[in-house]
């Protein structure tokens, strides 16, 4: 190890100009901070995107001038073209599961956090990791750029399912829109593949002495397991969106069969859309979990400090999480309950999936009975972890009906599953990591973020969020579809209209809540106080570095570990708090 | 960061750092880089993994009028006759061979021998080449198909071929074979059935991405798909083991005191041999 930190440390004694510092930085924290801005203005496009759909789905057919400003040509009069609608669903589902959940939850804090909270300089490349992030950043570009295709941008979902996606001509979106669509992911696979394999690798070699894994923090467990599921589930998304290039631009069938296009036969014949979907899900259901375990990570360590007590059943933890991703792997076929699947197979994808509830319930059933008579700190990061565990729960119960193929068949492609996932992985993600940037800001920036605006934030966050998704399970168990442009068509839901209108103006409300965050972000970089070393009295690794930690992160040697992240409020110490760097004393046993 | 030296672990002072994973030390005892490599190597193992997994759906359903890799690759360099798989099975052999001249190198490289690294990298990447060009001759008698060829009937889809016996390969003139609607089996068409069919076919050679003399097009589709991509990973094999090659020859890695960068591009190659031996089990003999 030695020789390998020496030289990091002393390569970058030399003062960096603009270029080195800003732009092609091995610094993981400046890697990671360029992940979080990249994130946020993708955060933004696809948060304003599904302002606009939700205009239409709220009042439908009625004109809005603000569409016609942002959309130009695909909204007429300021009424929202239907494919432009399936474009705007699309790209938001496309944007906030890879580019913010996927890319900026992930890419902002194992970067930011794993060499900080394992005691290392550096990630153990750093040049790989600045490749993550420029193909991160790439895929992010190409996929605004199809915002501006001629015939707009991919249409088919965010799922990207065979015919609309296999065939050019099918609708105006599975043209250029979806090639970008298709070049812009797989500059992220090969983004996820640099960063994981940098991730995973600088975890196992790379963690100071004492630091064995059952000491580490759970969010830096979260991350490597997030990092593992990525890197056995990515590739396959890979395979499965190769064969569709193949289909779309060399005749090939793998994904098609026996289609008409206006009365004319294609070609194409053998093939199977089926075979897509499983493929496509087999990544798709662990990229949930690639989402959400990054976030429980944030909440364990938050929650954990923030109540001033140690982790409940630290063990249990890491082992729930060891078994979500296990699981997450061999759930898959329940997003495909309706498509003639044999009953039998779909019996076996309902067992395995209700086995997630599982170790699902042992987490948040933890994070309940640390919070349990702690001495608790109501930081906006607290409140915002807390809130992580609300929707936890009431996502995850609406997850066990859809996970019955018996119940899912009902409710299958309608309004129910949108409340549902949204809320479950969606709002969970999102409060993980607005939860991490109030608690590592200051490890960021070497500022603070203002707490009253923080407060704000997150109570009209959390309410505009339940005021969306929540009724959306009525509507579903109404039978209201999704994707759906316009539902006037349907007499028996016009009495469901108000409730749409009122998902809509809530849909509103938070995305202006947002606006409360940027403030407060941009102007806590420049004007927040100073922060000091341990402001949240933690004891992770990342506090014992200076405010301000240049490139190596700490100016003398890298401590040494003693003991684990949770030593709050020990019964037989004295003292808050203990950091991971303190020796024990002579008579103390580890506790853990 | 360009340090590649395994980094070797330091006597423990606690009870602590005597486990390999508590800290301060590489529990497998392998360098980043190294270890890098395993996790790539992982991933593009499950990339493969969807794809003969795809191919296995595939197949399945079509189980009964799949064609029969034996009936399809019967070619052999210099000789007119019909031989099954036997070239597939040479190129499979040197693929192997070129994993053994692997190991003699990276087991030279331990011992600093610069002089036998650099002979067996060449014999590595001569293996390597004719692997590729053997391919690219596999494929050429594929896509040009038999002389005879087939017939692409009326409906653009399903293919009439000539009736072959399965072991001698000679054709029985005027007889032919269709698959049944419900792709139970073939059909046996003759005479002035198979004239009035032949009137509406288009005949065609070999095979491409659209149509399949022997069959089905996605058994075309699937073989071009994978064999293709496979033959990707051994073109960039050869590459990056030249590039290495050229390491050994201008001394780097002798300067630099270790041969890893020999073993990080073996692992690779064995990787790649690896696959190779699931895409020849699954396509030609299962």
């Amino acid at each position: 190890m030695a020789d390998h930190t020496e030289h990091v440390h002393h390569a970058h004694h030399g003062k960096p100009d603009f270029w080195t510092h800003y732009v092609f930085s091995q610094d993981h924290k400046m890697i990671s901070k360029q992940f979080l801005v990249t994130a946020m203005i993708m955060g933004v496009v696809g948060m304003m995107m599904s302002v606009f759909f939700r205009l239409q789905l709220g009042w439908p057919g009625q004109s809005f001038a603000i569409l016609e400003t942002f959309l130009g040509k695909w909204a007429p009069d300021g009424v929202l073209d239907p494919n432009m609608y399936l474009a705007l669903v699309t790209i938001h589902g496309t944007i906030m599961v890879f580019m913010v959940l996927t890319g900026g939850l992930s890419g902002t804090f194992a970067n930011l956090l794993i060499p900080l909270q394992i005691g290392a300089r550096d990630m153990a490349s750093g040049f790989l990791n600045m490749l993550s992030f420029w193909f991160f950043l790439g895929s992010s570009v190409i996929m605004l750029a199809s915002l501006f295709v001629e015939t707009g941008p991919a249409s088919g979902g965010w799922t990207i399912y065979p015919p609309l996606s296999a065939l050019p001509q099918a609708i105006p979106g599975s043209g250029l829109g979806m090639t970008l669509w298709l070049v812009s992911m797989t500059l992220f696979i090969v983004s996820s593949l640099l960063g994981g394999i940098n991730y995973i690798v600088t975890i196992i070699n790379l963690r100071t002495k004492g630091m064995s894994m059952d000491r580490m923090p759970l969010t830096t467990w979260a991350l490597f397991i997030t990092a593992i599921l990525g890197l056995l589930s990515f590739p396959v998304l890979l395979s499965a969106a190769l064969l569709l290039v193949f289909d779309r631009s060399f005749g090939t069938s793998f994904y098609l069969s026996d289609i008409f296009i206006s009365g004319q036969a294609l070609e194409h014949t053998g093939g199977s859309p089926i075979l897509f979907q499983h493929l496509f899900w087999f990544l798709g259901h662990p990229e949930v979990y690639i989402v959400l375990l990054p976030a429980l990570g944030i909440t364990s360590e938050v929650v954990s400090t923030m109540s001033r007590k140690p982790i409940f059943g630290y063990k249990a933890m890491v082992g729930s999480m060891l078994a979500i991703a296990f699981l997450s792997m061999i759930v898959w076929g329940h997003h495909m309950f309706v498509t003639g699947m044999n009953p039998f197979l779909g019996s076996v994808f309902t067992f395995t999936t209700l086995l997630v509830a599982i170790p699902s319930a042992v987490k948040v059933f933890n994070y309940l009975t640390t919070l349990w008579k702690g001495n608790i700190v109501y930081s906006p990061a607290m409140l915002f972890a807390i809130g992580l565990v609300s929707t936890f729960i009431t996502g995850g119960l609406t997850g066990i009906i859809l996970g019955d193929s018996a119940l899912d068949i009902n409710i299958h492609d309608t309004y129910f599953v949108v409340g549902h996932f949204h809320i479950v992985m969606g709002a969970s993600a999102i409060f993980g990591m607005f939860s991490g940037v109030y608690h590592w800001f200051p490890k960021m920036y070497g500022r603070m973020m203002n707490k009253n605006l923080g407060y704000a934030h997150f109570w009209i966050t959390i309410t505009s969020m339940y005021g969306v998704f929540f009724p959306m399970h009525f509507l579903g168990l109404a039978g209201i579809p999704r994707r759906y442009y316009d539902n006037t068509a349907f007499p028996i839901f016009d009495g469901l209209q108000d409730i749409n209108e009122m998902i809509s103006l809530f849909a509103i409300l938070g995305a202006c809540a947002q606006a409360i965050f940027f403030f407060n972000f941009i102007y806590s970089i420049y004007r927040g106080p100073r922060a000091s070393q341990n402001p949240w009295h933690s004891n992770a690794l990342e506090w014992t570095t200076p405010v301000n930690p240049g490139h190596g992160n700490w100016p003398g040697a890298i401590p040494t570990v003693y003991r684990w992240a949770y030593d709050y409020s020990r019964p037989d110490k004295d003292v808050d708090f203990i950091p991971q760097n303190v020796p024990p004393t002579a008579d103390e046993k580890e506790i853990h | 960061m360009a340090s590649h030296a395994v980094h070797h672990t330091a006597p423990s002072h606690s009870d602590h750092s005597a486990n390999p994973w508590g800290g301060g030390t590489s529990p497998f005892k392998i360098s980043y880089g190294k270890m890098m490599m395993w996790f790539f190597l992982l991933s593009d193992a499950f990339t493969f993994s969807g794809l003969l997994t795809a191919y296995g759906f595939m197949r399945h359903k079509y189980e009964d009028i799949w064609p029969t890799a034996g009936d399809v690759f019967t070619h052999f360099p210099f000789y007119s006759g019909h031989i099954e798989l036997a070239y597939v099975a040479f190129m499979t052999f040197i693929l192997i061979a070129s994993s053994v001249t692997m190991v003699l190198a990276v087991e030279a490289g331990h011992r600093m021998d610069r002089k036998k690294v650099q002979l067996w990298m060449v014999w590595t990447i001569v293996g390597g080449l004719i692997f590729v060009g053997s391919q690219a001759w596999e494929w050429y008698h594929f896509i040009h198909g038999t002389p005879q060829g087939a017939y692409l009937l009326a409906d653009g889809v399903t293919v009439m071929r000539h009736k072959i016996d399965p072991h001698t390969h000679v054709l029985e003139e005027g007889a032919f074979l269709v698959p049944a609607n419900d792709r139970s089996g073939f059909v046996e068409v003759a005479g002035a059935e198979a004239a009035k069919l032949k009137e509406t076919a288009t005949h065609i050679h070999g095979a491409n991405l659209k149509h399949n003399e022997y069959g089905i097009p996605l058994f075309a589709n699937f073989f071009f798909f994978i064999t293709g991509f496979h033959g990707f990973h051994v073109f960039s094999g050869v590459i990056i083991n030249f590039l290495i090659f050229l390491g050994v020859v201008n001394g780097t890695y002798e300067k630099r005191g270790h041969y890893e960068m020999v073993e990080k591009s073996g692992l690779y190659w064995h990787f790649v041999d690896l696959v190779w031996v699931f895409v020849f089990t699954f396509f030609y003999l299962l």
